[in-house]
């Protein structure tokens, strides 16, 4: 008989051994309108278990991430940091006027005139490097051929 | 393999289909909504900041209703620790029970009044497997606990509930 299936079961639940199928059955038998009148007790408990699990999480997921707000951050630094060069940079170079020759010809010789100290300064540093020869005697004396 | 950055949107299709059974797990704890929304809040912002490390866990659904748990017990702890007044509240509240018993009209609403009686080892078990039906032995993961003692405290829980309502029941009838 179906009520005797469900006080076994009933037994079985509380003393916690029923599967969640067996449990699935239980719920649906006191979902009826009418049950066993010495069973009426379990109606509210088993209604309050369907109810409860509609209840909803309604808020908002908050996801306020700390790598956005760093990057706020960095960006702030990164703009102070620019203003701070343009604040700073503006007067130097308005100061430091390197000028421009306007007739050609003394450009030219200006020119002409570095280019030649480059020359000059690049023999002399270069004729320092002569001494490296000897390396090559030595080498010739011990590795002989 | 790296495990590649989350997006938010993943991050969201990961956490929707159980973010309720938190906030519930929440709720069935710290008995207010409020507290319990805020809870829930906590714990999906921890998940989001750990969100590398939950491309690692298997069962990240478990894992989040362990750490809801964890949250929910610490609360509950520093607040009985700031609150000594909550004992007392206790003991008035199981005073007038009896008069809250006769305002009950809604014998369902009863049965949450009872549960908020059981201890809490209990509460949770019966949360887990009468509403959220997960099988014993994700419950034990969940609860680290093993697979008796958690059908033990639902022994226990189930038959505290059916006590008092064929008590009230009882009463109804009289």
């Amino acid at each position: 008989m179906v009520l005797n299936n469900i006080e076994q079961l009933l037994e079985k639940y509380n003393n916690g051994e029923t599967s969640l199928k067996e449990e699935q059955q239980l719920k649906d038998y006191f979902k009826q309108e009418t049950v066993a009148p010495h069973l009426e007790m379990y109606k509210p408990m088993f209604a309050y278990f369907s109810v409860s699990q509609e209840e909803k999480f309604t808020k908002d997921v908050p996801l306020k991430s700390n790598k956005n707000n760093l990057y706020k951050w960095i960006s702030v630094a990164a703009v102070a940091v620019l203003m701070l060069g343009f604040y700073f940079k503006s007067p130097l170079t308005s100061a430091e006027d390197l000028g421009t020759y306007d007739d050609p010809e003394m450009a030219y010789l200006e020119v002409k005139k570095s280019l030649e100290m480059i020359s000059t300064q690049f023999n002399k540093g270069a004729s320092s490097i002569n001494y490296l020869a000897e390396v090559d005697n030595t080498t010739r004396l011990i590795f002989k051929k | 393999m790296k495990p590649k950055i989350m997006t938010q949107t993943e991050f969201l299709h990961i956490v929707m289909p159980f973010k309720d059974k938190v906030f519930r797990l929440a709720k069935r704890l710290l008995v207010s909504r409020e507290e319990a929304e805020d809870a829930t809040q906590e714990v999906l912002l921890k998940l989001w900041k750990n969100k590398t490390k939950i491309q690692e866990y298997k069962n990240v659904e478990a894992f989040s209703m362990t750490m809801t748990k964890n949250f929910c017990l610490d609360k509950l702890k520093s607040k009985q620790a700031q609150n000594l007044k909550l004992v007392h509240s206790n003991y008035q509240d199981h005073n007038t029970s009896l008069q809250k018993q006769l305002e009950f009209s809604d014998s369902v609403h009863w049965v949450a009044k009872i549960m908020e009686d059981l201890p809490e080892q209990q509460k949770m078990v019966v949360q887990l497997r009468d509403i959220e039906q997960y099988d014993f032995d994700e419950i034990g993961k969940m609860l680290d606990m093993n697979n008796t003692a958690v059908r033990v405290a639902l022994s226990r829980a189930r038959k505290t509930i059916r006590e008092k309502l064929t008590k009230t029941h009882n009463y109804g009838v009289k």
